[in-house]
Formats: structure tokens, C-alpha cells, sequence
């Protein structure tokens, strides 16, 4: 069992450390919000006026009755991406916003490919190829079959190279989820959060680690 | 959770009442104790002008001539008095006209709740005559918005529009109130104030170890430095602060919208900081070892050159808004929380001291200041007039308890260095966006909610013609509002900076103005236009005396510069004295 504690969003570099220009890296932001009409602009200009793109977003309800779960996808430096999840924690629907390295979350990218099934029928290395790529059959029809498959960006990309010399008809990908691996887990923040008034955990702050280089004045 | 119950004024049901969206919003404002509307009517916001007809001894609706002109009255209003500014606008081209005003308070985190009429909820999308999508256009300068349907929604939305304007960081909401939800009837209950919103927490927890971290850093500084901001001012926190300062003995100074929470008279205020703050202030920031930020958000026009401001001292942020941590300056220390409650809590850690030396530090270099800078600009002896003579002869009569209303630009910037302030709530200015035009309306607004105070607001003969058709309400509505026009007959800052940094390449700063005095006597304003020195006195104890509104134009010198002057691109220690 991993114990993966350190995330959070107030993971910094140290105090007065200076990140400008550091390096970018893929970032998981975890988004939870109420569902209201909206906030998906309020979200998202966040980062359009800042002029980041967004690679991925997915947004569905979450374990919670009535809480909407976000996941965002960007590349960007840490310290950036620290402050653009303060300025999405501070509006006024959102309850809580995390982030997190690759490294931090397990994550799958749901794909579907269309392909012809007189195709695969005839071709038996076809079928094969799919079998080798974990891809199940979701549909069977006499004219097309739709496969899928779950998996990293890769892994679902390495499939349309094989099935595009087979006459791939058509394809989608879905956004990315994103499951953190802190066993803590969210859903006793979450419930945590909503009994506290006001929010005591965005108190909490890389400071807390630094105390001691604080006092050599 | 405790909900505060509030009820119908009138009548006071024991059960529901039928009335429409309209009657209910009016309700649920006077509940909020909203007492003066700012606003102009239209199509889409017709049921709602219908309701208060029969609400005018109740609200005391003001109608402006353009809606920013409204919105900029409403932040006026909500800067003086501490509540939240009201406004009314109808849909498409009043609530576009909504914008600037908008994005002006929320820059600057002040309070203002608009409603705005929209078309009916069945044409939503259709381009409707005045419809636009308001909610989407507002959405990046409001801290809040959301559009109504159903009348049923009203009182519920209503009050978290108030909560979530006033509560923690203050700044701007829009309602957008569909025209048959404004019709229509519903079964209302009575009205429930808000103070909780699943999602949102106004401010957060103070965590005690910080404010004694923080505590045994200014315990052990040998120059420490306060800088504060309006964050006092919004948390009401001036006693608190003052209290703060006084005990620490540590030398503090003010960004423009901080300005007033302590008297400039007061001996540890040393001043402004920022572009043409003073000399002092800007140079010591790079030299004091322990930086107190109080309330404030380190906007570039503060701080200069990001990667050369402060570094040689340790930062304690105090900061209600979390976002604001971090985002410009790294802190050592960051005391979360509203800072009337932090602030006590310091208070009590730390020992009580006078930084003697450090402070006379401050003073030497406000002598050469004088010397350099605000001798000649008080006292000039040129023939036309420098803008702050006309300050300095103001505050010789107000005696620093007027209200300052300042428009933008470089008598702005005159205005906030050298007006005195003895009270909080006495320097309404747009600090964040620098809004020209904001003047005029913001200080109708100003009245509007401090009317026992002297509002005075100085303006720049540019930015007068980008709102004077508010004369028209200070005309229709008697408000008394004494207006300066400080006529350089120039864009002036912007002259300014071609002079400085154009090679005086004057690129279409050359600006022509109309008779200001026969514009205000248009209007039925008095007015005077002077251009001597030896008159300046007399004229402003006329403009002073005189019952009800008056324009007193001065001309004033076309090429003076505003210094000190910290150059964009430049760290505060590289401040220009000339
Ligand atoms: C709405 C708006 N447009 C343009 C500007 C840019 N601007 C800043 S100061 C200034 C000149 C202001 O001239 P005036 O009102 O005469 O004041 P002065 O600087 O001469 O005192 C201009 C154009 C602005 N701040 N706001
Ligand atoms: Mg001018």
C-alpha cells in the first residue's frame, strides 16, 4: 500500500525559492465543485486568460450527492500550477482543488474504435492485434464492430496505428480520470470540509516545514 | 448552523404571500438594509421599475445617466459607507454598460450587487431585442454571478448575492433576473438571510502557530517594515491596526487604497508606497529585514520590478484571501486569516518598541523628498499653478476630514500624496484598473453613503469628459458634491510618459475640453474657472461654502511631472526624483 501523503495543493518549493522557468511536467488537477451553470466558464478562464491550454477535462458527479468531480489536465511548472489551483479553490463553487504529478494518481483514457467487421472477419492477424491490445468488443453488428480499450494516452494511441492500415472508420477518446493514490482518499476531506466553518485545511502550508530556516536571520 | 431569520417588512406574514419576482427582490433588498439604489431603467427590468414605484419611501432609487455611471455611484456609495453598493440595469446594452464598473470593483474587492433585467427565459439564445449573455461576459469580473429564471429563485439567490459580496473578500455580484421571473407570482415565505454556502468558506481558519511565528520575527527584526493595504479598511480592522503599529513602533506605509486607515498626521505613517509613492517607502523596502504586509496584494504598480523587490527580507503576509499568498511576493510567513482577528493576536506577541533609528531613517529621506520634490510642487513659485498647491490649500481648509474622490491620472496621484486623511473611508479612488471617468459618479455614490461628510472630488480635465453627463444627476437629485477640475490641458499621465520615455513624441495626449463652468451651469451647477494663484483660496472656500454642488475649475501648469517615479521595469530602489 502506497502511502502517498505529500500531495495535496500545498505542495511549494521551498520558501523563497524562485521556480521561474521550471521545468513543466503533466499535473493532475482535481477539481471539486456543486453543479451549478457556469462554473465550467468560471473554471476554464482561469487558465484561458493566463494563456495555458487545457489537454484534457472531464467533469461528472462524484461519490457525493450533488458534488460534481472535475479532472484537469495541463502541463505547466509547479509553481504555476499551485497558483492557478488557489484561483480555482477561491470560487465561490468550488469546495475543494488539488494537484498532482503523474506519478501521484493512477489514471485511464477510455478509446473506441470503429472498424469494419468484414475487415477483421477476413484478416485473422486483425483480431489478434486487438486481442494483443486488450480490447473488448462492445458492439457486433454485420457492417462494423466498435472496440475498446482503457488505458494511458500510449497505450490507446499505439491501437489506431494498427487498426489505420485495416480501415479504422472512426475513433474517440474520452478525457482523462484520474484516481489519486493517497489512501487517505478524498471523500473524508471532502465530508471533513463541509462540517468545518471556515476551511481549516487550505491553512495548511509548506511553511510548516520550513520553520527552522525561517529564524537564521 | 445558525441562519439569522429575517421577515417580510411589510407586511409581516405569518404565511406565504403571493407577490411576483419583482415585489420579493424589493423586499429582500430592504431586509439587507439596502437603502439607495443607483440605476436606469429599460425593457427587460421593466417589472421590477413598476414594483418600486410603490416602494419609493423605502428605497431611495437614484436615476444616473449611463449605467457605468451607475455602477461607479455604487462602488462610491459601498467605499464610504461600508455596505454593499446596489445597481440596476437593464438587459443588453445596460448591463454591458455594467462592465468597466464591474471589473473596477473587482480589482479592488468592493461590494456591489447588480441586477440586471434580462430578456424572457423562453427567448434565452434566440438574439432577442437587447438580449445578451451577460452572465458570460460578467463571468471573469465578478466575483460572483447567476441568472434567474423563476421567481421562486429570488429570495435564495438574492441572499447569497449580499453574503458572498460582503463576507470574506469583498467584490461585485450580478444577478440576472429574467423578465418573466420578475412577473411572475409565487408563494413567498419570507426572506432568509444567508450565512453559509456549501462550497464556499469566507476566510480561513487562523492557525495560532503562524501569528507566533510571525510574532518572534518582528520580536527579533532590527528594521522592520509595514506595509498596508484596503484589506484593513474592509475588515474594519483600523483600531486593531492602529493599535498594532503603535505597540510594535514599527514605521508603516499605505498603498493608494490603503490610504487613511491611520491618519497621514500620525507619527509612524511614513507615507505611500508604489510608482509615485514616497521616496522613503520605496527605497526602505529594499533595506528593512522584516516586511509586514498587512491586507495588501503587491500589485506591480507597488512593488516594481518583482525579482528585485524585498529580497533581502523576511515577509509576513497577512491576508485574508489564500490566492493572494504567494501569488506576487514569497512569504516567510503566512498569517491566513481576517485581519481584525489576526491582528490583536499579533498585538499581544509582540514587544512593545520604538525603532528610533530606523524610523528617523524614514524621515531623512523624507526630508530629501521635500527638498527635491514637495517643496517647489507646494510651494511653487512658476506662474500658473502646480496641482499640489491646490491640494495643499484644500487640506488647509477641510483640515484633512473631507472625503477624497480622485479620478485617474496624474492629479490622482498628486491627490493621494498630498491629501491629508484623518478618517477611514475618506479616499475613494480606482486603484486596480485606474478607470478613468470614475470620478464623478463615484463621488455622487460617495455622498450617497457618508452624507454627513464634505465630498470633494478632483478630477482631470480628460477623464471629467468621460462621465460629466452624471451632472445630470447630481442636477436632478440635489446631491452635493464639490468638484476640482485640475485642467493641465493634457492627457497628463500619459503626456507624462511620452515626455520621459518617447522622447516627448506627444502621440494624441493634446486634449481640447469645452467650457467646464458653462457645462455645469447647463446643468444648473455653479461653477468658477480660476487661473491665479491669488484666488485659489478664496475660490475654494466658495466652492466649500456654497450649499449644494459646485465645479471649481483650475488651471494648472500643461507639462508638470509627477515624482518621485519608480520607471515600469524598475525595482523600488531605483525610484526618480526627477
Ligand atoms: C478609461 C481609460 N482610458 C484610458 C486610460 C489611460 N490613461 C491613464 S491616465 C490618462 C490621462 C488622464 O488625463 P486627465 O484626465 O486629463 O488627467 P491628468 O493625468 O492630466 O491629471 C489616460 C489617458 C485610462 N486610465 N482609463
Ligand atoms: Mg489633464
Amino acid at each position: 500500500m502506497e502511502n502517498n501523503n505529500k500531495v495535496i495543493n500545498h505542495k511549494v518549493s521551498p520558501a523563497g525559492g524562485d521556480l521561474e522557468g521550471a521545468s513543466k511536467q503533466e499535473f493532475n488537477i482535481t477539481v471539486y465543485t456543486e453543479n451549478q451553470i457556469g462554473l465550467l466558464t468560471r473554471i476554464a478562464i482561469i487558465f484561458s486568460r493566463r494563456k495555458i491550454n487545457i489537454e484534457s477535462l472531464n467533469t461528472s458527479p462524484s461519490e457525493i450527492d450533488k458534488i460534481h468531480r472535475f479532472n484537469i489536465v495541463i502541463t505547466e511548472s509547479e509553481e504555476v500550477v499551485h497558483k492557478l489551483v488557489r484561483q480555482i479553490e477561491k470560487q465561490v463553487e468550488v469546495l475543494k482543488a488539488y494537484y498532482h504529478t503523474n506519478a501521484d494518481v493512477i489514471w485511464q483514457e477510455l478509446a473506441l474504435y470503429k472498424v469494419s467487421t468484414d475487415v477483421i472477419a477476413e484478416k485473422v492477424s486483425v483480431e489478434r492485434l486487438l486481442r494483443e491490445n486488450g480490447a473488448r468488443v462492445v458492439v457486433l453488428r454485420k457492417d462494423y464492430t466498435v472496440f475498446e480499450t482503457t488505458g494511458h494516452r500510449e497505450e490507446t494511441d499505439n491501437l489506431i496505428s494498427i487498426l489505420q492500415p485495416f480501415g479504422l472508420i472512426e475513433f474517440v477518446r474520452s478525457a482523462r480520470v484520474a484516481i489519486i493514490k493517497d489512501s487517505d482518499g478524498f471523500n473524508r476531506k471532502l465530508r471533513e470540509f463541509e462540517r468545518l466553518e471556515p476551511g481549516e485545511e487550505v491553512i495548511e502550508n509548506e511553511y510548516l516545514n520550513q520553520g527552522e530556516k525561517v529564524f537564521t536571520m | 448552523m445558525e441562519v439569522a431569520q429575517e421577515t417580510l417588512t411589510t407586511p409581516a406574514p405569518t404565511t406565504a404571500v403571493e407577490v411576483s419576482g419583482s415585489v420579493a427582490l424589493l423586499e429582500a433588498l430592504i431586509v439587507e438594509g439596502v437603502d439607495t439604489i443607483f440605476g436606469y431603467p429599460g425593457g427587460a427590468i421593466m417589472p421590477i421599475y413598476d414594483a418600486l414605484f410603490d416602494y419609493n419611501d423605502k428605497l431611495n432609487h437614484i436615476l444616473v445617466r449611463h449605467e457605468q455611471g451607475g455602477i461607479h455611484a455604487g462602488q462610491g456609495y459601498a467605499r464610504t459607507s461600508g455596505k454593499v453598493g446596489v445597481v440596476f440595469a437593464t438587459s443588453g446594452p445596460g448591463a454591458t454598460n455594467l462592465v468597466t464598473g464591474l471589473a473596477d470593483a473587482q480589482i479592488d474587492s468592493t461590494p456591489v450587487v447588480c441586477i440586471t433585467g434580462q430578456v424572457f427565459a423562453h427567448l434565452l439564445g434566440t438574439d432577442a431585442f437587447q438580449e445578451t449573455d451577460v452572465i458570460n461576459i460578467t463571468t471573469p469580473v465578478t466575483k460572483w454571478n447567476y441568472q434567474v429564471t423563476d421567481a421562486n429563485e429570488i429570495p435564495e439567490v438574492i441572499a447569497k448575492a449580499f453574503y458572498i459580496a460582503k463576507s470574506g473578500r469583498p467584490g461585485p455580484v450580478l444577478i440576472d433576473i429574467t423578465k418573466n421571473a420578475q412577473i411572475q407570482k409565487f408563494n413567498f415565505e419570507g426572506y432568509t438571510k444567508c450565512n453559509h454556502i456549501r462550497s464556499y468558506r469566507p476566510k480561513p481558519i487562523v492557525r495560532t502557530q503562524y501569528v507566533q511565528e510571525a510574532a518572534a520575527l518582528i520580536n527579533q527584526a532590527k528594521k522592520p517594515f509595514i506595509i498596508w493595504g484596503q484589506g484593513v479598511i474592509l475588515g474594519t480592522a483600523e483600531q486593531e491596526f492602529k493599535a498594532f503599529v503603535e505597540k510594535s513602533g514599527i514605521p508603516a506605509a499605505w498603498t493608494v487604497l490603503g490610504a487613511g486607515a491611520i491618519p497621514t498626521e500620525h507619527p509612524l505613517n511614513v507615507g505611500m508606497l508604489g510608482m509615485h509613492g514616497n521616496y522613503g517607502p520605496n527605497v526602505l523596502t529594499n533595506e528593512c529585514d522584516v516586511l509586514i504586509a498587512i491586507g495588501m496584494r503587491f500589485d506591480d504598480r507597488v512593488t516594481g520590478r518583482l525579482d528585485k523587490y524585498a529580497k533581502q527580507a523576511k515577509v509576513v503576509h497577512l491576508d485574508i484571501d489564500p490566492a493572494e499568498i504567494d501569488k506576487n511576493v514569497k512569504s516567510t510567513v503566512p498569517v491566513w486569516g481576517d485581519c481584525k482577528e489576526t491582528l490583536p493576536m499579533l498585538t499581544k506577541l509582540i514587544e512593545e518598541k520604538k525603532h528610533t533609528e530606523w524610523l528617523n531613517t524614514f524621515n531623512e529621506y523624507t526630508q530629501k523628498e521635500i527638498e527635491a520634490v514637495i517643496h517647489d510642487e507646494l510651494n511653487p513659485t512658476t506662474p500658473e499653478m502646480t496641482m499640489g498647491e491646490v491640494i495643499k490649500q484644500l487640506n488647509e481648509i477641510t483640515k484633512g476630514e473631507a472625503i477624497i474622490v480622485t479620478d485617474v491620472g496624474q492629479h490622482q496621484m498628486v491627490a493621494c500624496r498630498y491629501a491629508k486623511f484623518n478618517k477611514t473611508r475618506s479616499n475613494v479612488t480606482s486603484g486596480g484598473l485606474g478607470t478613468m471617468g470614475f470620478a464623478l459618479p463615484a463621488a455622487i455614490g460617495a455622498k450617497f453613503g457618508a452624507q454627513d461628510r464634505t465630498v470633494v472630488a478632483i478630477i482631470g480635465d480628460g477623464g471629467f469628459q468621460m462621465t460629466l453627463q452624471e451632472l445630470g444627476t447630481i442636477m436632478q437629485t440635489g446631491i452635493d458634491v464639490k468638484i476640482i477640475i485640475l485642467n493641465n490641458r493634457f492627457l497628463g499621465m500619459v503626456r507624462q510618459w511620452q515626455e520621459l520615455f518617447n522622447e516627448r513624441r506627444y502621440s494624441f495626449v493634446d486634449i481640447q475640453s469645452p467650457d467646464f463652468v458653462a457645462v455645469a451651469a447647463a446643468y444648473r451647477i455653479a461653477g468658477k474657472m480660476i487661473d491665479d494663484r491669488k484666488d485659489l483660496p478664496a475660490a475654494l472656500n466658495e466652492m466649500l461654502s456654497t450649499k449644494g454642488s459646485f465645479l471649481l475649475e483650475v488651471m494648472v501648469t500643461k507639462e508638470n511631472n509627477v515624482f518621485p517615479m519608480v520607471p515600469q521595469g524598475c525595482s523600488v530602489a531605483e525610484i526618480r526624483l526627477k
